[in-house]
């Protein structure tokens, strides 16, 4: 035992001499070990769409600008960001252009050039390739190349926010080189190349385990000549949050760890062993119980949660849908559950600032056991012998679905409780995600059929322009059989009026008329009970205190500027 | 100890009456320590169970969060759970469950096995068959199978049984139909063993009807492995129905069992140390006095072990 | 006993067909969905489409048909081609694809292998080297202190589960002692002294978890059945005859005993290749087992399907092997 302290020792020592040495060299600081425990399928992308691919590929190729830690755009491998005001954005809005940085080079040494740019538009819009990021490319008409360092990007009609090509960690620019003979159905089969892409980011691929471990070393041709401090990076994958946090904060085995979402308590016992320490960044995501305003009774089988089955025999009633979210403690729901990775949130798009409103802060946020019985009470919802209220027969007892994982267990068991002090009854119901959040049709279980009376999730949207994010609620969006279940407005909400806000909003450029749209939008949902917003979660990540340079970023990849980071003396 | 029941080995017993049978094997049991204590161990958990939320009048899903994350005290012997629900009440409420499940699913595992086995072991017609049988179920994969299942059969058994009758039906078929196997190749492997050996000849020589020799001479033979099949048996139940839930496939989440006690006690392992050892604790008992119990009766069983 | 092992090695066959069939039917059934794990931001279209590039709007059959053709013919001849250098036909010939990482399947299992067996291989190894001496040990002194003992550790070995004492193990030796890593280095090259020491240590937690389950349940067989034979009219013969003790015990006991821990133990060995899943989670050895699990929940199909067959192919040769070994260890068993 004596040795292996010894050794232990001596790694530490060694460490410390590492850190020990100037920032300003790349190279420098060793090795960096990052721990996902959702491991990495692929690098590519384009090809697998999950946040972990996004994420680990962003350190080896980037798009042309990303969003920083507070959401506002900078350029990565262009010179400035195209703007009405700069003459980058076309006046009728239907096109824009960026000019490339000169002499960028690619990790292989060839230079970086529009006809890049291009390549990667064709590569994720050819058809048969499942280019998983074809939603970024949305309304594109064509992107051409004046000279090799200008990119002109035309639209189908005008845009209003256009920065979602080429912008963010969703849509790097690959290789023209490498990847001409993988355009559409032969792309899966280009296994070296979407296991190793060639980029112009900090690191470069040295050799790829998928959904095991990767392994990176530093990019010489990077176009900062100091960085990275790192000389290589190892991404581990695989086992569950708890113990991804553990490897950091406790034993020390790692660096960082991506996602610990686990109950604040066990995260404050780990970080009490002073390794580590939690970084948390909060982007778009909130945690919702979408109420179904269609009748979901499982006596009417295939008709269920579709306009056949005809409303809700107790949810179309908005003294029950406001009764609902009053009854809530978000406070406790946070604590239990978040800690400091949420929020309590009575938004469904809760930042950025901007579009961020407060109108209903002041009769959501705050429990009212009281004020949510007078209601039920006025409204004609009597409390039976069983203590459930009922009106007509229809009790207030609905079916309670979300997927498997501990928190949301115990959320579901909380607003249980909560909504029992008002009379309603919730049966508990969890589904594995694979299947909650998968698509298949065939299933009842996923979260677009909604066979349950409310259901609970997280949801976010991408950037930080939320106007296809509030689109989902259109009424043409209800999933339904005719459109295999594959609508987004999961609530089955349908409002003209909101249709017709939405509508507004796509036409409207002016930014602060654009936000006030975006604050009404939001409004709405949340005033008459599309759903219940419950929790702005944060994305928690684990960090070592031995690592200098971390900016956590909700709003890009969290390992946006990992070129920046280094060992701590 | 070996050599002296041997020695003490009577003759085989001869046909007696059913009831002075039962109370020969009754007092067989009762001289084997282990058994005796096994069994009061195991009926003190079985009255545990049911007696003790009368004793305990905590409800075991009231959420008090206030109180979460305790450690042992007067009113929360055995602790609070991260949501402030009294952990003694949970154990004894999730006791009720996993021992319902554990012993039904066992039996029907163990029924499905013993058949399949002395089936494909005794008959050689249907050896191929249901061996094949065996080999595919096997090789299925256990959780598209599961999702198929609950898929199929979920909200029909939920109409018609409610969802608790219902789920619990429905636990305890998926439980039993997947581990029927490895009971139905040992005691089939048992089974060709004890076919070729000569009492069986004989035994058919003198024109005793099949069921009755499968009865009287095969199955008392093999009871060794079923015993310590079915000890198993039920400490893979009861682990494997926190796996359902966990799927979302068993009991809601608000519905505690030891198995999913200690699967969701695992992460606060240094926060609530309670909260993990009394499930464990619970599981590895019951699993314990079942074992010696089994012990017992086998002996109790053996006509080659007995000791007057 | 020659032609019964043929006759059974020719039924196989299509024995397997069959449960490639019935496997295949159940992935199809099952609900879940490739594009389940994206996130929520990309589109029910894009979604669509990836679904489309994947193969999944073909009918079943189709599918079934490519897959057999792909994992019967094509990855066959690719073996053959590496393994000589040869080249057949063209060269190009659809490969068994995985859809998550869209690499093919097979490259997949061997990187997994050696983790596998290293850890899930050496533990079973240890389950068996230490129950059968134990189990002998149990049943010879029946009611011993050493039986009670092992009885208890056995039970409670097999009643606690191992995603708890996989935990409880990292809290102590990782967290408090930081004797052993919690996480497992796939990309260790054993290549010289420290190399293999750093991979012993690596390997001991993992390996002390599931020999510690592996060994209570063989355990309980191999003394149940030799407790069985130790009353058995020819022991007694045996010993009148004057034969030592050990033989008795080692040679007759022991022998006659071993038919229902074959058994076990065939059944266990397949079981090596489809890996412990949670023992590998936790530990993150990263090996089949883990594979299996993320193509399950990632509903990747051709992954779990070629996982499930070779799977299939190990139970039913070593249930086969297991038949053959019952003649053998009993000569009176017949299959003729």
């Amino acid at each position: 035992m004596k040795n292996i302290k010894l050794l232990l020792a001596g790694t530490v020592a060694a460490l410390a001499f590492a850190g020990s040495a100037a920032h300003a060299e790349r190279g420098s600081d060793g090795d960096l070990k990052i721990i996902f425990w959702q491991a990495v399928s692929t690098l590519n992308p384009f090809l697998s769409g999950g946040t972990k691919e996004v994420y680990s590929s962003s350190m080896v190729i980037e798009p042309l600008a990303r969003y920083d830690e507070k959401g506002e755009l900078v350029p990565t491998l262009v010179t400035e960001i195209p703007t009405l005001e700069n003459g980058g954005v076309a006046k009728d809005l239907l096109s824009m252009t960026w000019k490339l940085k000169p002499d960028l080079k690619w990790s292989d040494g060839t230079a970086f050039t529009a006809a890049d740019v291009i390549f990667t538009w064709k590569y994720c819009t050819a058809p048969d390739g499942g280019c998983a990021q074809a939603a970024q490319y949305e309304g594109v008409k064509n992107v051409e190349a004046p000279d090799p360092l200008t990119v002109k990007i035309t639209f189908e009609e005008p845009k209003p926010y256009p920065y979602s090509a080429f912008v963010g960690a969703q849509s790097p620019i690959i290789q023209a080189a490498q990847f001409k003979d993988c355009v559409g159905a032969k792309a899966p089969g280009c296994t070296s190349a979407n296991f190793g892409p060639i980029g112009t980011g900090p690191f470069v691929v040295k050799d790829f385990k998928p959904n095991d471990v990767v392994t990176f070393v530093a990019n010489k041709n990077y176009r900062d000549s100091a960085k990275p401090a790192f000389a290589s990076v190892t991404l581990k994958g695989g086992g569950d949050a708890p113990s991804a946090a553990r490897a950091v904060l406790e034993t020390g085995e790692y660096d960082y760890a991506w996602n610990v979402q686990v109950e604040p308590e066990i995260l404050a016992t780990m970080v009490a062993a002073g390794k580590g320490h939690l970084e948390t960044a909060f982007g778009t995501n909130v945690e919702r119980i979408n109420l179904n305003w269609y009748n979901a009774d499982p006596k009417l089988g295939d008709k269920r949660s579709t306009k056949e089955a005809g409303p809700h025999p107790s949810l179309s009633d908005p003294a029950v849908r406001r009764a609902l979210s009053l009854a809530i403690d978000r406070e406790i729901i946070d604590e239990a559950g978040y800690g400091d990775a949420g929020k309590p949130t009575c938004n469904i798009v809760p930042a950025p600032e901007a579009v961020t409103s407060t109108k209903n802060d002041s009769w959501c946020l705050k429990q009212d056991i009281e004020g949510a019985n007078k209601l039920l009470e006025d409204a004609g919802w009597k409390k039976g012998p069983d203590g459930i209220r009922a009106k007509n027969g229809v009790r207030l007892s609905y079916l309670y679905s979300t997927s498997t994982n501990s928190v949301r267990q115990a959320t579901q068991e909380l607003v249980k409780d909560m909504w029992s002090q008002i009379g309603v009854q919730a049966e508990l119901r969890n589904a594995s995600a694979s299947v909650f959040f998968g698509g298949d049709p065939a299933s009842p279980d996923t979260f677009q059929k909604f066979y349950a009376d409310v259901e609970m999730y997280t949801n976010n949207f991408d950037g930080t322009d939320p106007e296809k994010y509030l689109a989902e609620w259109l009424c043409d969006k209800v999933p339904g059989p005719a459109n295999g279940w594959q609508g987004q407005n999961i609530p089955r909400y349908c409002n003209p009026e909101y249709d017709k806000l939405v509508g507004e909003l796509s036409k409207t450029a002016d930014l602060d008329k654009r936000h006030e749209l975006s604050k009404r939008l939001n409004d709405m949902l949340t005033e008459e009970g599309a759903h219940i917003p419950l929790i702005h979660r944060g994305n928690p990540s684990a960090a070592s205190n031995s690592v200098a340079g971390i900016k956590m970023n909700a709003w890009d990849s969290e390992l946006w500027n990992v070129a920046d980071w280094s060992r701590k003396k | 100890m070996t050599d002296a029941t041997i020695a003490a080995a009577p003759p085989a017993k001869a046909a007696s009456p059913a009831r002075s049978a039962l109370a020969d094997i009754w007092h067989q049991f009762r001289s084997h320590k282990g058994g005796v204590v096994g069994l009061a161990v195991f009926v003190f958990i079985v009255a545990a169970v049911y007696i003790g939320p009368y004793i305990h009048r905590v409800a075991p899903n009231a959420i008090n969060i206030r109180d979460k994350n305790q450690w042992p005290s007067m009113t929360h012997p055995f602790g609070t759970d991260n949501l402030g629900k009294d952990m003694l009440a949970q154990v004894l409420a999730g006791g009720r469950t996993s021992l319902a499940v554990g012993f039904t699913a066992m039996l029907l595992a163990l029924f499905l096995g013993t058949l399949v086995g002395v089936m494909s072991g005794y008959f050689r017609r249907l050896d191929g068959p249901l061996m094949r049988l065996t080999d595919l179920f096997l090789a299925l994969p256990l959780l598209p199978l599961l999702l198929v299942i609950l898929m199929l059969f979920r909200d029909t058994l939920r109409a018609a049984f409610g969802p608790e009758t219902g789920i619990f039906i429905l636990v305890v078929f998926v439980i039993g139909i997947t581990s029927w196997m490895h009971t139905a190749r040992i005691v089939r492997g048992d089974v060709l063993a004890v076919k070729s050996q000569e009492f069986i000849m004989a035994a058919k020589s003198s024109g005793m009807r099949e069921y009755r020799i499968i009865w009287r001479h095969i199955l008392p033979n093999v009871l060794s492995s079923i015993m310590v099949s079915a000890t198993l048996g039920i400490a893979s139940a009861i682990i494997t129905e926190s796996a359902l839930s966990f799927l979302g496939l068993g009991f809601p989440s608000d519905f505690p069992t030891w198995g999913r006690l200690l699967f969701d006690g695992a992460n606060f392992l240094q926060l609530t140390p309670s909260r993990v050892l009394w499930p464990g604790l619970a599981i590895s008992l019951t699993v314990l006095s079942v074992n010696y119990v089994g012990d017992a009766i086998r002996d109790a069983l053996d006509p080659r072990s007995l000791r007057r | 006993m020659f032609t019964y092992t043929l006759r059974r090695l020719l039924f196989a066959i299509p024995t397997l067909l069959v449960i490639s069939f019935v496997i295949f039917a159940l992935l199809d059934l099952a609900p879940s969905d490739p594009t389940g794990d994206l996130p929520l931001t990309i589109p029910p279209e894009v979604r669509e489409q990836i679904r489309a590039s994947l193969g999944l709007d073909q009918p079943f059959l189709i599918r079934y048909m490519k897959w057999l053709q792909q994992f019967f013919i094509n990855e066959p001849i690719n073996i053959f081609e590496s393994l000589t250098g040869w080249q057949v036909g063209d060269g190009q010939r659809m490969r068994v694809l995985s859809w998550a990482t869209r690499s093919p399947v097979v490259d997949l299992i061997v990187q997994r292998m050696p983790q596998t067996l290293w850890v899930v291989g050496l533990a079973y190894l240890f389950g068996i080297l230490i129950a059968i001496p134990i189990g002998v040990i149990s049943a010879y002194k029946q009611y011993s202190i050493f039986d009670q003992i092992g009885t208890f550790i056995s039970m409670v070995g097999y009643s606690v589960p191992t995603f708890f004492t996989g935990v409880v193990l990292i809290v102590i030796f990782s967290s408090y002692l930081q004797w052993f890593p919690s996480v497992y280095d796939t990309n260790l090259q054993v290549t010289n002294v420290s190399t293999f020491l750093a991979q012993m240590r690596q390997m001991v937690l993992p390996v002390a978890v599931l020999a510690l389950y592996n060994a209570s349940q063989i355990t309980r067989f191999v003394r149940a059945s030799m407790l069985d034979n130790l009353h058995q009219d020819y022991v007694r013969t045996a010993r009148a005859k004057g034969v030592k003790e050990k033989a008795v015990l080692l040679i007759h006991v022991l022998r006659n005993s071993l038919i229902p821990v074959v058994t076990v133990i065939a059944l266990g060995v397949p079981t090596i290749f489809s890996g412990a899943i949670i023992t590998e989670q936790i530990f993150r050895v990263n090996g089949l087992g883990q594979l299996l699990i993320t193509a399950v929940q990632g509903a990747d199909i051709p992954l779990v399907q070629t996982l499930t067959f070779i799977f299939a192919v190990l139970i039913v040769l070593f249930n086969l092997i297991a038949d053959v070994l019952y003649g053998i260890l009993d000569p009176r068993i017949r299959y003729d």
